[in-house]
């Protein structure tokens, strides 16, 4: 049975590790509200289980990850993991801060779907999740 | 098996997907709720509500210690507003409810209001009786942030915490009718503050205002401060106390019964608009409209039409 059309999609802006820097993610959270979205944003130095176990109680159509920390490629596997552990790996998940271009095959490699990095146009972030929000089907 | 059965086999990954059906109103959220609603109404249902930034989200994280400690499992629904204009919203609550995230006996989701109005979300209690049936109590609704009338809490919950704090106004605050009339409990938060004590002695002597007969049960008014990690054990022994009040006086039953009076009332309220939009484009409506808007006919006696009209009634839409 498939979902209404008309839900909103569900997102979470999440801040891993030990960054404080959040007006980006605020600003991300900001556009995702005012494109309709449901957004919950968990605040900062968010662990990996912290992250997941949001993700499973929100049951969220999207992940988004804001880092600024330069600890991407530390962070973003157990991460991953961890949502896989907490039974979300249907979600989408993207990430945004400053990614190096270099690693970003890496960080797609994860299972990570898009990096929105400085410069983003917001509403190329919100189209980008309006195409890709996954459809979720369940037996009753 | 089914998305229901896995609930009441304790799966928290279909709890969670659930919720989402549920909230969404959908087919697969109202066959599942037929099925677990009989598992449900043993849960002590305990509202929150105040003005925005007044603590609520911090309180609750303080009771899930408080309940978590007495071996609770509890679940907490937070409310945030929608947005008017674009229905989107930032549900912020879970901010203040940190360091359960390996805890399996605790799960907190949040809801947006959806332009519900009240300060609720129209599934509030549908997502309450999910947790119920799914073995969690007491389960704790979170309001959005209140002003002076949002009162449709109390019709939700069997245990009403008022949340007030200092700061926000003179002694003619608590004069005023509406949203402080429907506290069971009084908690005023931020007691290390130095307004706290007036605003708690204001709150009090309202109590001592009132005429007639001593109330059945007298709401107690109790300080906190979450930064000192005060208070807390008072106010979780007199959630306590009143739902022992509940039971012992009969209290529970029949709130229990206005429990579902109003929430058959809000599913009736809902057809009914559900109705009157689809039927909003149907030509003798647009009639009614036009009379209506150029003052050929009330509002009332065109209400009054519509609720007669065959369509409306049978449910061809």
């Amino acid at each position: 049975m498939a979902d209404s059309a008309a839900r909103p999609i569900r997102v979470l802006v999440a801040k891993p590790g030990l960054d404080g820097h959040d007006r980006g993610a605020k600003v991300m959270a900001r556009a995702f509200r005012d494109a309709g979205f449901e957004v919950i944003y968990t605040g900062l130095f968010q662990t990996p289980e912290m992250i997941a176990a949001a993700a499973a109680q929100e049951d969220v159509d999207v992940v988004g990850l804001s880092i600024l920390s330069g600890a991407h490629l530390a962070l973003f596997p157990p991460i991953m993991a961890a949502l896989r552990e907490a039974g979300r790996e249907e979600a989408l998940v993207v990430a945004g801060g400053t990614i190096p271009k270099a690693d970003i095959p890496a960080v797609t490699e994860l299972g990570i779907a898009a990096v929105f990095g400085p410069g983003t146009r917001l509403a190329d972030a919100v189209d980008f999740i309006r195409a890709n929000a996954p459809t979720r089907q369940d037996e009753p | 098996m089914s998305l229901s059965a896995r609930v009441l086999d304790g799966d928290r990954r279909a709890l969670a997907r659930l919720l989402t059906h549920v909230e969404n109103d959908d087919e697969l959220g109202r066959i599942a709720l037929d099925r677990l609603y009989h598992h449900s109404g043993t849960a002590h249902l305990i509202g929150i509500t105040g003005p925005p930034g007044a603590g609520k989200s911090t309180l609750v994280n303080e009771l899930i210690r408080a309940y978590r400690a007495h071996g609770n499992r509890i679940a907490v629904i937070a409310i945030d507003p929608s947005s008017p204009l674009t229905g989107g919203a930032t549900l912020g609550d879970r901010i203040r409810m940190t360091g359960w995230h390996s805890d399996p006996d605790v799960f907190i989701r949040s809801m947006a209001s959806r332009r519900y109005g009240g300060g609720l979300a129209a599934q509030t209690l549908a997502l309450a009786h999910v947790f119920d049936a799914a073995g969690f109590d007491p389960i704790v609704m979170e309001t959005v942030g209140t002003g002076q009338d949002e009162v449709a809490i109390a019709d939700l919950a069997l245990t009403t915490i008022l949340v007030q704090a200092p700061g926000l106004g003179d002694s003619v605050q608590t004069l005023k009718a509406g949203a402080l009339e429907i506290g069971d409990l009084f908690v005023v938060t931020k007691a290390d503050r130095a307004e706290s004590a007036t605003l708690a002695r204001d709150l009090q002597r309202l109590k001592t205002l009132r005429q007639g007969d001593p109330p059945a049960w007298d709401p107690p008014v109790l300080k906190t401060s979450a930064t000192r990690q005060e208070g807390i054990e008072d106010i979780f022994a007199a959630i306590q106390r009143h739902s022992d009040w509940l039971i012992e006086s009969g209290e529970r039953e029949r709130r229990q019964r206005r429990i579902a009076a109003a929430e058959i009332a809000a599913f009736v309220q809902a057809e009914v608009l559900r109705r009157a939009d689809v039927n909003r484009r149907q030509s003798h409506v647009v009639n009614l409209i036009e009379d209506v808007a150029a003052r050929k006919a009330t509002p009332h006696w065109a209400a009054q039409r519509l609720l007669e009209t065959p369509a409306f009634r049978e449910d061809s839409c």
